[in-house]
């Protein structure tokens, strides 16, 4: 077990970089489909349907993504995960009735009687902003410290709205490419009309966070830091520009670069993701709880590893199979 | 009411509410590979015919599983941050292969078993199928063995007031591990045959007499007849495992409160705690003591045996345990009935389906949730029963809650005790309303449903 130095200062670190990249697949797969959730009251009943086609295969595991995150939380570093989330107890009931309310009317939309579909899209609408908002309100309270004041109380409402709009400009993008003519354009429209959210979202965040702490604001600005994190916002803000201006030309002849606008915002999740790894570490619990105080015993963690070896890139393997089997556009509903 | 009792309430509704989707997928998912194998092998639409119908109800009880599983995942935090902060040694490893080796697996192939059926190669659909039931019951196993190592906790040290694992296959192979997971698995499969049987009936009364109706029916009565024997066997043996670990368990299902030998088997009786006996009690002679050592005359011992001498009650609520362990017994023995009669009618003359008179096929729609009835119970029993312990001689419940203001707790526990009433009411509703169309002889597939059969169509890209 000494065999890559000690077990103690490692293995927290191996599992908070897991843990790190299960929240940003889930914040950019389920972000997707939530996304697409948010999107649904500007849509017809025939996009509905598309809409629910293109994430129909794919959102059961996508939310698979959170059981991982949160169970590595609890599993790793079981102080923080008590701490975290009693300090966020009536946002994450909020988003969890929110999950069980979309989840369900997926199913039930298509298989109730034709009368009460209208009643379950509207739930899950409304299933997919209770998500989205109390996310976004969950992660401008962890960005302020998990710490009630009206100013933090205010702070956190407004990434809610930037979060939910965020997903809804992602959605918009996973809908561009997976549909085609009247939709697809409708959905560049939204796309447009989203992106300042993900823009303002990423900006506050990033603005708010150095003046929360001194310690990370000495993280970003000194020297030489300062130098070596300067791509962080230089790529960011190119990534801004260039969705932009595909989004403007959207949709190209032949349907060419449909996928862009997608991995593009992924690319910018991504960096938004890093800025805030780099801020809180090593913290798990901002300024108070560090990810090597909150750690299991490191037996326990490296059984779970050995695990995670094994496994993590079978699932790998089986989503990008799942993905690769369902590709293309989702059209018309079609049944054999 | 205070934070303790608002949150144990607020968990028993969760995971009640939860475990009875897990309880229809568990079998059910091996119900359809059955279906899918049989077509594979005959080519008979009958077969196929009872895939697709319920492949459906799979799909609703997945979504409904899975949603209500997120609840529990955060619920440890939310409520009960004392547990994992004394045993997350233990429990983390379990709860994190569970999510590893059987979540991603169900929701991943589930997406190809119910959309792909035209995108995939027949084996590859076939294959799915099997790895989502094998999917969902790597997930019970993990999470049965969890809760065993709660009730019989070993392969550990207490160290700083924190459980460390010193031996794995310890913690796994728990003393209660084996019997509890035949016995719920089992109660899965019983569970499905009811249901199954029961839907089928309806179907088959309000006029929807295809060859699928009938072969499902006939499959889930013989099998409900089959395992119900079984079940009684392996829930008397499990009840023996728990009078060795947990013996003030058995005391409280049994309402006996002195030890004793040639204890008799009480059938009714009210418990009383405070004056420590029962009322109106009736009871069979040396049953009890039988039916638990084996002898007419054996020694159990008594709740009393389980205060201590400052007057600390170490032993479980009576009543409730009492009153549990009789529904379940009670819905065992009338689902054994049932499904013997049915069977014996089908099988006189070889009559199959015909033999069923009306009251029958009334009779099995009735009991269509019979196997959530009796699950519920067990789970009642065995947890309630482990009280006032969270893991057995570890840690008590008491311990682990978290200092949540009991009004918080009680507005979250009332939203999810709404969500869940309307979210049973459709999902029993869109049931029956899915198999009366299904009688009409209108294809439930036809109309626009992006779940089970909808194909997500794909236009080539070139």
């Amino acid at each position: 077990m000494n065999t890559f130095g000690d077990p103690v200062i490692w293995l927290p670190f191996v599992f908070a970089m897991l843990m790190g990249v299960s929240i940003l697949i889930y914040v950019v797969l389920d972000g997707f489909d939530l996304g697409v959730g948010v999107l649904f009251p500007f849509a017809d009943d025939d996009e509905k349907d598309r809409m629910i086609a293109s994430i129909g295969p794919f959102w059961d595991a996508n939310e698979t993504w959170l059981v991982l995150a949160v169970g590595l939380l609890l599993v790793a570093f079981p102080a923080a995960h008590g701490e975290i989330l009693t300090a966020l107890y009536l946002p994450v009931a909020i988003m969890l009735i929110g999950l069980i309310l979309r989840g369900v009317a997926f199913e039930f939309r298509a298989k109730a009687p034709a009368p009460h579909k209208a009643t379950w899209n509207n739930l899950f609408f409304t299933g997919s902003l209770m998500t989205s908002l109390s996310q976004g309100f969950m992660l401008g309270m962890y960005v302020m410290g998990l710490d009630y004041t009206w100013a933090h109380f205010a702070f956190a409402c407004l990434t809610a709205v930037f979060l939910t709009v965020g997903y809804s400009f992602i959605g918009a993008t996973w809908i561009i490419h997976k549909t085609d003519e009247h939709l697809q354009r409708k959905a560049v429209d939204w796309a447009k009309g989203g992106i300042w959210g993900l823009v303002l979202g990423i900006g506050a965040i990033s603005l708010a966070t150095p003046f929360v702490s001194p310690r990370i604001f000495d993280k970003w600005f000194s020297f030489p830091e300062m130098l070596y994190l300067a791509p962080l916002p230089i790529v960011s803000g190119l990534l801004v520009i260039s969705l932009w201006t595909m989004l403007r030309r959207m949709p190209l002849p032949d349907d060419r670069m449909s996928w862009a606008p997608f991995a593009v915002a992924t690319a910018l999740w991504v960096m938004a993701f890093l800025g805030m790894a780099y801020s809180f570490y090593p913290y798990v619990v901002p300024e108070r709880l560090t990810i090597y105080d909150a750690a299991s015993a490191p037996e326990s963690l490296f059984i779970i590893l050995i695990g995670t070896c094994i496994v993590l890139p079978t699932i790998m393997g089986y989503t990008v199979l799942a993905y690769t089997i369902f590709r293309g556009k989702a059209t018309e509903l079609r049944y054999d | 009411m205070d934070t303790l009792i608002l949150s144990r309430m607020q968990f028993a509704a969760n995971i009640s509410f939860h475990i009875l989707f897990p309880t229809i997928t568990i079998a059910l998912g091996w119900a359809l590979l059955f279906f899918k194998v049989r077509y594979n092998q005959t080519k008979e639409d009958r077969w196929m015919e009872a895939y697709r119908f319920w492949v459906k109800i799979f799909a609703l009880s997945f979504a409904l599983g899975v949603v209500s599983g997120i609840t529990m995942s955060f619920q440890f935090g939310t409520n009960w941050p004392g547990f994992m902060e004394t045993v997350g040694n233990i429990a983390g490893p379990l709860l994190a292969y569970e999510v590893l080796t059987a979540f991603f697996l169900e929701a991943v192939f589930l997406g190809i078993m119910l959309f792909g059926f035209s995108r995939v190669p027949n084996w590859l659909h076939t294959t799915a199928t099997f790895l989502v039931a094998f999917g969902t019951l790597m997930s019970a196993f993990w999470i049965i063995v969890l809760n065993s190592w709660m009730h019989t906790p070993q392969g550990y040290e207490m160290i700083e007031g924190v459980a460390h694992a010193t031996d794995w296959s310890a913690i796994i192979f728990n003393p209660s591990m084996p019997y509890r997971l035949a016995h719920m698995v089992l109660a899965s499969f019983i569970t499905v045959s009811f249901l199954i049987a029961g839907v089928s009936a309806f179907r088959w009364l309000v006029g929807g007499r295809t060859e699928g109706v009938r072969v499902a029916l006939k499959t889930a009565v013989f099998s409900a007849a089959l395992l119900l024997p079984l079940q009684i066997y392996m829930g008397d043996m499990h009840g023996l495992n728990t009078k060795e670990y947990q013996p003030a368990k058995v005391a409280a299902m049994e309402g006996h409160w002195e030890t004793s030998s040639g204890v008799p088997l009480i059938l009714f009786g009210l418990p009383d705690e405070d004056a420590r006996e029962n009322h109106y009690e009736i009871g069979i002679p040396n049953l009890a003591s039988f039916i638990l050592t084996h002898s007419w005359d054996g020694e159990i011992k008594g709740l009393n045996d389980f205060v201590t001498h400052d007057g600390e009650v170490l032993h479980p609520p009576v009543a409730p345990v009492f009153w549990s362990f009789r529904v379940m017994v009670g819905t065992g023995l009338l689902m054994l009935l049932v499904s013997w009669g049915a069977s014996a009618m089908m099988l006189r003359k070889r009559r199959g389906v015909e033999g069923l008179p009306k009251p029958m096929l009334y009779a099995l729609v009735a009991m269509s949730f019979s196997g959530w009835l009796a699950t519920l119970a067990g789970w009642y029993t065995t947890e309630i029963g482990r009280q006032p312990w969270l893991v057995h001689g570890v840690m008590t419940t008491k311990q682990a809650v978290a200092d949540v203001p009991a009004p918080m707790v009680l507005s979250t526990l009332l939203a999810y005790l709404a969500v869940y009433a309307v979210l049973l009411t459709a999902y029993i509703y869109v049931i029956f309303y899915l198999a009366r169309k299904m009688s009409r002889g209108e294809d439930i597939g036809t109309r626009v449903a992006p779940s089970a059969k909808a194909q997500v169509k794909a236009v080539p890209a070139e």
